[in-house]
């Protein structure tokens, strides 16, 4: 899944939900952006870091069963776009439940986990995924 | 009266740019599973049938625009123009030649900037091909690959897949307006009956709503029988100017309203997880543009990759309300039906070559206006339109053709 360079970079915003603010307008972005789509030129040298907490609801999901082979180990998954407190919608696994007790609105929040490998002896690559908040 | 002065120079120019563009000519090499053929090989046979179709010669080309989306990750081949004109023999012409990638909607993404060099007055003859080579990889490998026409870094790397984001719609859009899943199936079961009939098609079985209903989970709720094969395929249309075809006396099929529009890229970053905006955009630009309305349309190919982007295409096209595109599909969607959808086969039955099917889509509308679409052929078909949508809907291109 390509170079190390590709996973160190965006290690702040896969490690610990590191998102932008636009201080133009209040906005928040995850994953991160460094130009505000409402704001446009207002925004630029005005997107500031800001941490995401990582709490949301499930607006819909899907159980994956046909993997890339960086995936293959995890098959059957549960692949869901979350709605964030902050406002953004993200995409991301929902670990540590069966798919029957995954609901649309479910509340979740996120765990760091391992998310592929690139085969046997490649790179580990982590990041965020999400467990029900029962 | 110097206002009226310029206003009447620029009515002339607007009336000499706005010249008509017509498709003279088309071509296809078969889609399928085809092992013993090679990328260059079906990109030349589509090439040179829709020369020969064309009544033209290749020196008479002005551009040549080839749509592919992944030939350089499966095939590790890029230039796919420059490989397929010199391998028909264009190459001692020295005709211009780029390649156009648009991911899935690369075809249609190609024929437009064909359209528009033609439009512009600069060609009087384009050629158009689309090529796609899937069956080059073999296991899940080719997974990984197509992932690349949705985010990298922020959908493919946490496990999502183009068949998955699909799906993740597909049960938002099920919940919301009380949809079943045999709704969805009918688009492929229309798909495989139509393409029985299209002997260019990848599948040319039938399919009953029952095996549509209990194909192997991909990604739930969607199953085999609701996405789009793997297929290989080539397909090539000649485009001409309006002075071109008057000249030659040609009848040719008018491109009455060519658009594209781009919205977000990530489908978590859309409003809404099952409306496809630049479909919409798209399509009401090029309808506007026609200068006719949806109920129109005779026919329609719409990108149904996944059975669910093609109720939402319905949809986002106009011709049914969101939510209700299952009353296009339960008033008929066969090739006699109310709105003829996907005589070709579509993308699930005729298959699914990424840069080949938007060329492959218009090739239909192209046969079915000119009358020669054998035992697949709407009756009284004027005018046709075709949607290409890239990706999880990321862009879409929406096209209408017309007879007089
Ligand atoms: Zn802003």
């Amino acid at each position: 899944m390509g170079e190390l360079s590709r996973m160190w970079r965006e290690m702040p915003s896969r490690y610990r939900m590191e998102g932008r603010k636009c201080e133009n307008c209040s906005r928040v972005y995850f994953p991160p952006r460094d130009i505000c789509p409402v704001c446009h030129r207002d925004s630029i040298g005005k997107m500031k870091p800001v941490d995401i907490a990582g709490n949301g609801e499930i607006i819909s999901y899907t159980v994956v069963h046909e993997t890339p082979p960086a995936f293959i180990r995890q098959k059957p998954y549960v692949l869901a776009i979350i709605k964030l407190d902050e406002g953004p919608m993200i995409t991301g696994q929902i670990v540590d439940s069966e798919p029957e007790e995954i609901k649309m609105g479910s509340r979740v929040k996120s765990v760091f986990r391992r998310i592929s490998e690139d085969g046997k002896s490649g790179v580990i690559h982590y990041g965020y995924k999400f467990t029900l908040d029962k | 009266m110097p206002y009226m002065q310029s206003s009447r120079k620029k009515l002339f120019l607007v009336r000499k740019l706005s010249k008509g563009v017509y498709i003279i000519g088309s071509g296809e090499a078969k889609y399928g599973e085809l092992w013993d053929r090679s990328l260059r090989e079906i990109a030349v046979e589509a090439g040179l049938k829709a020369v020969e179709s064309a009544g033209i010669r290749t020196k008479d080309l002005g551009a040549i625009y080839m749509g592919n989306s992944l030939g350089g990750d499966i095939s590790m081949q890029e230039h796919l123009s420059a490989l397929m004109s010199d391998h028909a023999g264009i190459a001692s012409e020295f005709v211009p030649s780029v390649r156009v990638e648009a991911s899935t909607a690369s075809g249609a993404a190609a024929f437009r900037e064909a359209y528009l060099g033609i439009k512009s007055g600069e060609y009087e003859i384009a050629m158009v091909g689309g090529a796609e080579k899937m069956t080059e990889l073999y296991g899940s490998e080719i997974i990984d690959i197509t992932s690349s026409i949705i985010d990298r870094e922020w959908e493919a790397f946490t496990g999502a897949t183009p068949a998955a984001l699909a799906a993740i719609s597909a049960r938002k859009y099920m919940a919301d307006f009380n949809v079943p899943r045999e709704i969805l199936a009918h688009i492929s079961v229309n798909d495989h009956a139509n393409a029985s009939l299209n002997e260019n098609a990848h599948f040319r079985n039938k399919i009953s709503l029952e095996q549509a209903l209990n194909a192997t989970p991909i990604a739930e709720p969607l199953n085999l029988m609701d996405c789009a094969p793997l297929s290989d395929g080539a397909s090539s249309l000649i485009l001409a100017s309006e002075n071109y075809v008057k000249e030659h006396g040609i009848e040719g099929v008018k491109i009455m309203g060519s658009a594209m529009s781009q919205g977000e890229f990530a489908l978590h970053s859309r409003k809404s997880l099952y409306t496809v905006e630049p479909t919409r955009i798209a399509a009401e630009t090029a309808l506007k543009q026609a200068g006719i309305g949806i109920k129109d349309i005779s026919m329609v190919e719409i990108h149904d990759s996944y059975s669910i982007y093609g109720l939402m295409a319905l949809e986002d096209l106009g011709f049914a309300k969101k939510g209700n595109a299952r009353e296009i599909v339960e008033n008929g969607i066969g090739i006699d039906g109310n709105l003829p959808v996907n005589p070709s086969g579509g993308l699930k039955a005729k298959g699914f070559p990424y840069g080949a099917s938007g060329v492959g889509q218009i090739v239909e509308a192209y046969n079915q206006l000119k009358n020669k679409a054998g035992k697949r052929q709407v009756k009284n078909a004027r005018y046709a339109m075709t949607h290409s949508q890239a990706g999880s809907g990321a862009a879409s291109i929406v096209h209408i053709l017309g007879v007089e």
